[in-house]
């Protein structure tokens, strides 16, 4: 019962892993590109997650976390936009987006 | 007194369940209206560790830039419902059991954590984290990092016009 | 002085190399230059009659261990022998100059028979067995590069890759033998090894090894088996009169076989050692003698007759020093030179005037058409023969002295082998010279220009005379005051005259051959015995290593290196799969594994 009613670090770092496995397991198994880039944006998120909970509860708690946090929103933020123009000129020279047509690291 | 559970619980099964529609949707529109739907609830959650600034930029810069980035992706590509495809049972497994073997590590990081069973309390006073702290921080411990965001962030833009220019002929 | 010896013919065979090989009649006068110069020293140096004296520069000095010097060892032994090596020499070179007149490759000829001399005098100049073995060896360069001078016939070719082969096992031996000498005394100089060695005082090393004395000097004796074709590596000396004909006399008889005899001659002191050593000698030289004999009465080609018997005569000279004859085997060698390079020159003009026709039966009737050849090629013959007052009379009564003291056995197949000398060469003489010319060749012919017959005419008195000057300079006293002296005499006249007459008598009128023993005209199947035993044994072999070459090296070791890095790339190929995914996956798996190893491992940094 304790379990549930007494909220520790411990949910939410749990809380954290299931979505990151979670994102995992839609990078690794969804087959369009977009999906997998959502993807990849929830194992961000399940990361920023543990880190503000570690800004809070751990052992000196300060605000170290919160700037890590800072500092990945803005870089994904980034990395979202040159994903999706990387998409843009994929699509314009493949006509999809499907990774099981996107072969041509094949050797 | 129960009102940390029972936030905490709501919040953690909707943004779950969200996260499963993400990867499940076939209709990627929905797919990123899950995702969205997430950012919010996780931004409510940084919320209940008592950070409203992260709220603020995780609501402004994820749940509206980058969402809008993906629609906006969606909807120029005109990417369509994915057809059926048979269920790829090999790959399925091996997701499966690499998501299970990283369980499996994490469960085993959280029993070794220390103050890993510290309790949630907001009443009890949390270190002060308004944005006023976390600008000075930015500006004074790390403010190095911050300069070259600002230049990532520069660079990204200026790849990103390169990426999306036709291509001269 | 001995330095001009040596070094006269050298400089020749560079200058003709490399500067004077487009003139080919400068190029013949000064190898012919070089040669008596050689010759003018060599006089002088035995009339100044320096015994004994070394002129040496060090050439390698370990101290204590090994010194090599190159020097000039002028004593009894080696200014007769320079005497002979480029007296005869000279002659040949004159010869050679008529004989090899219309031949284009003359100056190559003379920058190797120049190379040739040089070597040769060096071997006899040698004043230690390093620089013996180094000459040794050059002559054994030259000696293939003239058997090999008419490179573009593939028989010549052969012969000179057979000769060479074959020297080559001798020499193996030749230089254990050098090995062992070292081992034994610790130096390899003819001086400090003639103080040194002495039956009484033995080095501890071989008093404990009574075998390793023999061991050592039938490894010396292998280098003259080698070099003076004795019996079972013989075989290269009949091929090599594939060269040109002067060639044959001088290195094939007269000179380079003759200096495994005086290689024996100067180590003659360490082969005393050993009784059973000097058995082997004799025994092989014994065999050499008849087999040889035996050969020659049934060849055809002229200068194949006069390689058998020169192989014979080898034989003769090497059984004397079996027989603790060195005097007698050094005598022969000088007469037998003298006589030798007369046949051969004899042989060498007759085949020039018949435009290279070498079988004696195709020849007939040359008396009248070349009677000075066929004047000196008589003298030669009895010479040879044993005929009394001539040069091989002398030497040749000398070993059958020696061998009439030691082994009766021995002497009876000398006997029996000068009988046979005396046939099959006045077989060749009545067949080749005397009865009909056979041939419409021999009727157009005349004898040979003076630059050819001169060098006959001088062998020829030196044949006749040799007997005199060597008995005095070898033996220092007449041979027939021996003790059985007067026996030997009288036998050896017997069969010299037995096998003159038999010869004569059966070859004088005949058409063709009258008598026919295959074996002997086979050379005892002794070409075949090698092909079965050696040639086609190392054929297995190579057979055997090619195969394992092929298939276990080639095949298993580097194909398979390269088929294994060809299928693992094959499998490897499959994880490429193109799929940006199947890499992610592998990509977290590395990751999962990465954190499991630093959780279990670097636990303690935390």
């Amino acid at each position: 019962m304790e379990l549930v009613t007494q909220i520790t670090l411990n949910h939410y770092l749990t809380l954290s892993g299931v979505l990151f496995i979670i994102g995992l397991a839609g990078v690794m198994l969804r087959r369009n590109i977009v999906v997998i880039y959502m993807g990849l944006e929830l194992m961000l998120n399940a990361a920023n997650l543990a880190l503000v909970a570690f800004s809070r509860f751990g052992v000196a708690p300060n605000l170290d976390g919160h700037v890590m946090v800072f500092f990945i929103i803005t870089v994904a933020a980034a990395e979202v936009a040159v994903g999706l123009a990387l998409m843009v000129a994929l699509y314009r020279l493949k006509q999809t987006t499907n990774t099981g047509d996107l072969t041509s690291l094949k050797f | 007194m129960m009102l940390e559970p029972l936030t905490f619980w709501i919040l953690a099964i909707g943004l779950i369940a969200a996260a499963w529609s993400v990867i499940l949707q076939r209709n990627p529109v929905a797919s990123a209206l899950s995702l969205a739907a997430g950012f919010v609830l996780l931004g409510i959650l940084f919320l209940t560790l008592g950070s409203s600034f992260l709220m603020m930029a995780q609501i402004i810069v994820y749940a509206g830039a980058v969402m809008v980035l993906f629609l906006f992706i969606i909807m120029l590509l005109d990417l369509k419902t994915e057809e059926k495809r048979p269920v790829p049972y090999a790959r399925l497994t091996v997701a499966v059991l690499i998501a299970a073997a990283f369980g499996c590590f994490l469960g085993t990081a959280l029993t070794a954590l220390p103050r890993g069973g510290e309790v949630l309390s907001w009443s009890r006073p949390a270190p002060p984290m308004d944005a006023g702290r976390i600008g000075e921080l930015l500006f004074s411990k790390y403010v190095l990092p911050f300069e070259v965001t600002g230049v990532l962030l520069l660079v990204a833009t200026v790849g990103v016009i390169m990426l999306g220019k036709k291509e001269a002929k | 002085m001995n330095w001009v010896i040596l070094l006269a013919p050298l400089v020749s065979a560079v200058l003709i190399t490399l500067v004077l090989h487009p003139l080919r009649k400068i190029s013949a006068g000064v190898s012919v230059l070089a040669c008596a110069v050689s010759f003018a020293a060599s006089v002088k140096v035995f009339l100044a009659d320096g015994a004994g004296s070394v002129s040496a520069v060090t050439w390698l000095d370990y101290p204590g261990l090994l010194t090599v010097t190159i020097g000039a060892l002028t004593d009894h032994l080696s200014t007769l022998m320079l005497l002979i090596v480029s007296g005869v020499g000279l002659c040949i070179h004159i010869f050679a100059c008529g004989y090899m007149k219309d031949d284009p490759g003359i100056s190559r000829f003379f920058a190797k028979l120049s190379l040739f001399m040089f070597s040769m005098l060096g071997i006899v100049l040698a004043d230690n067995l390093v620089m013996m073995f180094i000459f040794w060896e050059l002559v054994g360069l030259s000696s293939y590069l003239l058997i090999g001078f008419w490179f573009e016939r593939p028989s010549a070719a052969e012969a000179a890759k057979k000769a060479f082969i074959v020297n080559r096992l001798g020499d193996f031996g030749f230089l254990l033998g050098i090995l062992g000498v070292w081992w034994a005394w610790g130096t390899v100089d003819f001086g400090e090894l003639k103080n040194s060695v002495s039956a009484a005082a033995l080095p501890a090393v071989l008093a404990q090894n009574p075998l390793a004395v023999t061991l050592i000097g039938l490894g010396l004796f292998m280098g003259c088996i080698g070099k003076s074709a004795q019996f079972p590596l013989h075989i290269w000396l009949p091929d090599a009169m594939e060269g040109p004909t002067p060639v044959s006399a001088l290195i094939h008889a007269a000179t380079m076989v003759a200096a495994g005899v005086y290689m024996l001659c100067r180590v003659f002191f360490i082969l005393e050692l050993s009784p059973q050593t000097l058995q082997i000698i004799a025994t092989i030289g014994a065999i050499t003698a008849i087999f040889a004999a035996l050969i020659a009465t049934q060849q055809n080609d002229i200068k194949r007759i006069l390689a058998y018997s020169t192989l014979s005569q080898l034989g003769y000279m090497v059984l004397a020093v079996g027989l603790c004859a060195t005097s007698a085997a050094m005598f022969h060698l000088c007469t037998h030179a003298f006589f030798k390079a007369l046949l051969f020159l004899g042989a060498g003009s007759v085949i020039h005037a018949l435009h290279h026709e070498q079988d004696i039966w195709r020849m007939g009737g040359l008396w009248k058409k070349m009677p000075i050849t066929a004047a000196t090629f008589l003298i030669g013959t009895l010479a040879l023969t044993g005929c009394p007052l001539l040069a091989g009379f002398f030497s040749k009564d000398a070993i059958l002295l020696a061998a009439l003291h030691n082994n009766i056995w021995i002497f009876g197949v000398a006997i029996i082998t000068a009988a046979l000398t005396a046939y099959y060469m006045f077989r060749l003489f009545a067949v080749a010279f005397l009865g009909q010319a056979r041939s419409a060749a021999v009727q157009h012919t005349h004898e040979s220009p003076p630059v050819m017959t001169l060098p006959l005419t001088v062998l020829a008195a030196l044949a006749v005379v040799g007997g005199y000057l060597g008995q005095q300079a070898y033996l220092g006293q007449p041979h027939a005051d021996h003790a059985g002296g007067g026996l030997v005499l009288w036998l050896s006249v017997l069969v010299f005259a037995l096998g003159a007459v038999g010869g004569l008598w059966l070859y004088l009128r005949a058409k063709s051959e009258r008598v026919h023993v295959d074996i002997f005209a086979n050379k005892f199947y002794s070409d075949e015995l090698y092909q079965a035993l050696f040639v086609n044994g190392q054929q297995l072999l190579a057979r055997i290593l090619d195969w394992i070459d092929r298939w276990i090296v080639g095949g298993l070791i580097v194909r398979g290196l390269a088929v294994l890095a060809t299928v693992s790339g094959e499998i490897l190929r499959l994880v490429q799969g193109g799929n940006v995914q199947a890499y992610a996956t592998v990509f977290i798996l590395g990751v999962i594994f990465l954190c499991y190893w630093v959780m279990v491992h670097l636990q303690h940094l935390f």
